[in-house]
């Protein structure tokens, strides 16, 4: 019995909006795994809690600001990443974390994670890739794979998909990984690692969606998507990302693809500055001045 | 004398399935009995194979369960890193 | 309290309205802008640009203008007071933004240097065109406030109450000014920081245990708190209740608009500013704004040396309009005339205002350049009849 009182708590609970529990996602769904996993990252990086905000756009994954018991912004559709360069540019100090969608990262959003990748803004960018517009009914994205149905493919999808890795480490990202749900362990160090690295990082996380793509496309379920992605993953670390694109008929290549070394937004900023005004530039964040 | 021990909020649970899959020690299996929402929950089946690893909890999409290791004699749990 | 002196630039100068509004934006505390370029409101973020990193802040030319509607929201949320500036197209791209900052109650300032639309239109030359798209443009209900400046000394000043406004009432706040007052180098007078009063951002005091983000105590107005104070509070652009967690329901929803709607109509007399001449006595009053206030000034002239009494009202606040002020007035004249470099946008809120009291005589003009005095003076003659 004495066990019983020694009974802790789920990890993840205390990064949770408990009165806000149970959430929206479906059975089965990934986005909860990845939260799992954010959380065991939180606390092993050992980052101040306080100063981290996470901002979200909209959509399934775009919920995931609202569930986080941390300063976390729900935005507009597509625009999480411009927000959270406000954000992070106003208070260097903040650790700041984009987790979103495929559709509002990529899509609606592509521009701005393009130009905050070549800024090397200090960002964590999470994208949990359900290959479809989940919240508005399974339409097609542009991660849905070729041939696969949607509501607004019927007839089966002919645009090639983004090679979301290839795309980052193309644009500037420092930190590049691939990962699906069932690598939750990778994940969890992925996640970890980004949180504690300089620049802007990228995550990519495959990840089921039972209601609006398994079962359209006639693959099962939650659980028979996770079974698939163990069946079907190949771990490549430094992986070139031009080789892993995502292929529903081949290997799901995952892995810590890129990481390297860029200066930052905010350090080319003060070192210009610092360099055209010398003594009178009002630098607002001493330390990253010398 | 099981390693480890997990702990199951039953209504939470909308039945996925994951951590009776992919438990690498086996301790669970869904149950044929329904939650209020309608689900079948997992429940332990071999509570002696646990070893508090916690995969279950990472796969847990709903937060419902959980994996804890049980400490021996005041001694922390052996951290073994059970992967799949 | 009074402004933050590293920002002032006391003194007597000559400046354009977009350099001039700079100069406001800095006086008022401002320390974060985002921008997109677009002529002819540019040369404010340049100016911007060129001051902040002297006084301690940052400027960010962002890839769009979606971005740098919202990259200010996101300063704002981390502490900053933030504004971004743009003309025509990519004032309708920013207008997702007005509406975010409406629903999340973010103070913030969006300039619109307007120039002749729709689409791209004069990008150089000047127009007032986006009067309606200032009070209605974002979706769904709100309330706005919208300044028109009509001198680059106003645009100074405006600008400062612009912000304070925001503050104020925790609401984007739109300065409407157009291609001539922007481009319109005339005398600004910089006072002493300890002239300029400053609204302060209404940060709560309340534990973190004890606040909600959207609580009002009694005024409709609620605390706020910044990113990064250990607070883990929750924004979203969703229906939302007091604790700031999306509420899907009409209750909810009911609540909360008719809260930020009434924040500002309830206001509304002491938002308005106006400039009244005249009005005693008028057969006609001339209803003005921005650069057309200053063209009726000599049609005004004209017609008084033609015999006829014409009062001047100049709406310094556009948005709210005051409803009040033009229904009274509506009882003792004949006519408003409303000259604006548009096809008739304030004509129809003056013609609402007065309520059939008054007949109103619009005196549109399709933009490109300002009207000529005579054309307000014809109209202001044909409605004394």
């Amino acid at each position: 019995m004495a066990e019983l009182e020694v009974i802790p708590e789920n990890p993840v609970e205390q990064f949770l909006r408990m009165e806000r529990i149970p959430h929206i996602w479906c059975a089965g769904c990934g986005i909860g795994t990845s939260v799992n996993c954010f959380a065991r990252a939180l606390i092993e990086s050992k980052v101040d809690l306080d100063k981290v905000a996470i901002v979200s756009g909209i959509g399934c994954t775009g919920r995931v600001a609202g569930y986080l018991k941390l300063d976390s912004f729900h935005t507009t559709h597509g625009r999480a990443i411009p927000f959270a360069t406000g954000l992070k540019l106003a208070n260097p100090k903040l650790k700041v974390i984009v987790y979103s969608g495929d559709g509002d990262l990529f899509a609606i959003g592509g521009n701005h994670f393009i130009h905050a990748a070549r800024r090397n803004l200090d960002l964590v960018i999470i994208c949990v890739n359900n290959l479809i517009y989940a919240m508005t009914g399974g339409q097609v994205a542009p991660t849905t794979p070729i041939s696969a149905l949607s509501s607004t493919t019927p007839y089966g999808c002919y645009e090639p998909p983004f090679n979301l890795p290839q795309l980052a480490e193309a644009a500037g990202a420092t930190y590049v990984a691939r990962w699906t749900t069932f690598h939750v362990r990778q994940l969890a160090r992925s996640m970890k690692e980004a949180l504690n690295k300089e620049g802007f990082s990228f995550i990519e996380i495959i990840s089921p969606c039972p209601t609006l793509y398994q079962r359209r496309n006639r693959m099962g379920d939650g659980l028979d998507a996770m079974k698939f992605y163990k069946q079907r993953s190949k771990i490549r670390n430094g992986a070139p990302t031009s080789e892993v694109a995502f292929d529903i008929n081949s290997d799901i290549i995952v892995g810590k693809f890129v990481d390297r070394t860029r200066p930052t937004l905010l350090g080319t900023m003060h070192h210009q500055l610092r360099e055209r005004l010398g003594e009178k530039y009002a630098c607002v964040e001493e330390v990253a001045c010398h | 004398m099981a390693k480890g021990s997990v702990s199951i909020i039953v209504e939470r649970c909308k039945g996925c399935g994951f951590c009776v899959e992919f438990c690498p020690t086996k301790v669970l299996a869904l149950s044929s009995a329904f939650n209020s929402k309608g689900y079948h929950p997992p429940y332990v089946v071999a509570p002696e194979k646990c070893s508090g690893c916690d995969l279950c909890g990472m796969y847990c999409p709903d937060f419902a369960i959980y994996g804890w290791k049980i400490p021996s004699n005041g001694k922390p749990g052996e951290d073994s890193e059970d992967e799949e | 309290m009074t402004a933050d002196p590293k920002g002032v630039l006391t003194g007597i100068h000559f400046l354009d309205g977009d350099f001039a509004c700079a100069e406001g934006c800095l006086a008022a505390g401002a320390r974060f802008a985002a921008g997109y370029p677009i002529t002819p409101s540019t040369e404010v973020v340049e100016r911007f640009a060129q001051r902040i990193p002297l006084v301690g802040g940052t400027f960010i030319q962002m890839e769009d203008e979606l971005a740098a509607s919202i990259a200010i929201q996101g300063a704002v949320w981390a502490g900053a007071k933030a504004f971004t500036v743009t003309s025509g197209p990519g004032f309708s791209l920013m207008m997702e933004h007005i509406g975010y900052a409406a629903m999340t109650e973010t103070p913030c300032v969006f300039v619109n240097v307007q120039r002749g639309g729709p689409s791209t239109g004069l990008p150089t030359l000047p127009a007032q065109a986006d009067m309606m798209q200032a009070r209605w443009g974002s979706h769904g209900d709100y309330e706005i406030i919208a300044l028109s400046p009509s001198s680059p000394q106003e645009c100074f000043d405006l600008t400062i109450r612009a912000f304070n406004l925001s503050e104020q009432y925790r609401t984007p706040v739109l300065l409407m000014m157009d291609e001539c007052v922007g481009h319109m180098t005339e005398k600004v007078v910089i006072p002493p920081a300890e002239e300029i009063e400053i609204y302060p951002r209404r940060l709560t005091n309340k534990p973190p245990e004890a606040f909600q983000p959207y609580e009002t105590d009694g005024d409709l107005v609620p605390e706020m708190v910044h990113a990064g104070m250990g607070y883990r509070f929750h924004i979203t652009g969703l229906t939302h209740d007091e604790r700031g967690y999306p509420a899907m329901s009409p209750v909810a929803q009911d609540k909360l608009i008719r809260r930020i709607t009434a924040k500002i109509r309830n206001a509304a007399e002491r938002i308005s500013m106006r400039e009244e001449e005249g009005i005693d006595g008028a057969e006609v009053v001339v209803v003005s704004y921005g650069i057309t206030a200053r063209v009726a000034q000599r049609s005004i002239e004209l017609a008084r040396r033609k015999g006829v009494r014409v009062g001047k009202l100049r709406l310094l606040t556009v948005w709210p309009f005051p409803d009040w002020r033009v229904r009274e007035i509506a009882k003792q004249v004949k006519a408003f005339v409303v000259p604006e470099l548009n096809m008739g946008q304030i004509a129809r809120e003056v013609e609402r205002a007065s309520c059939g009291a008054a007949r109103t005589v619009p005196v549109p003009h399709a933009g490109g350049t300002v009207h000529r005095p005579e054309q307000i003076l014809e109209a202001i003659l044909e409605a004394a009849k």
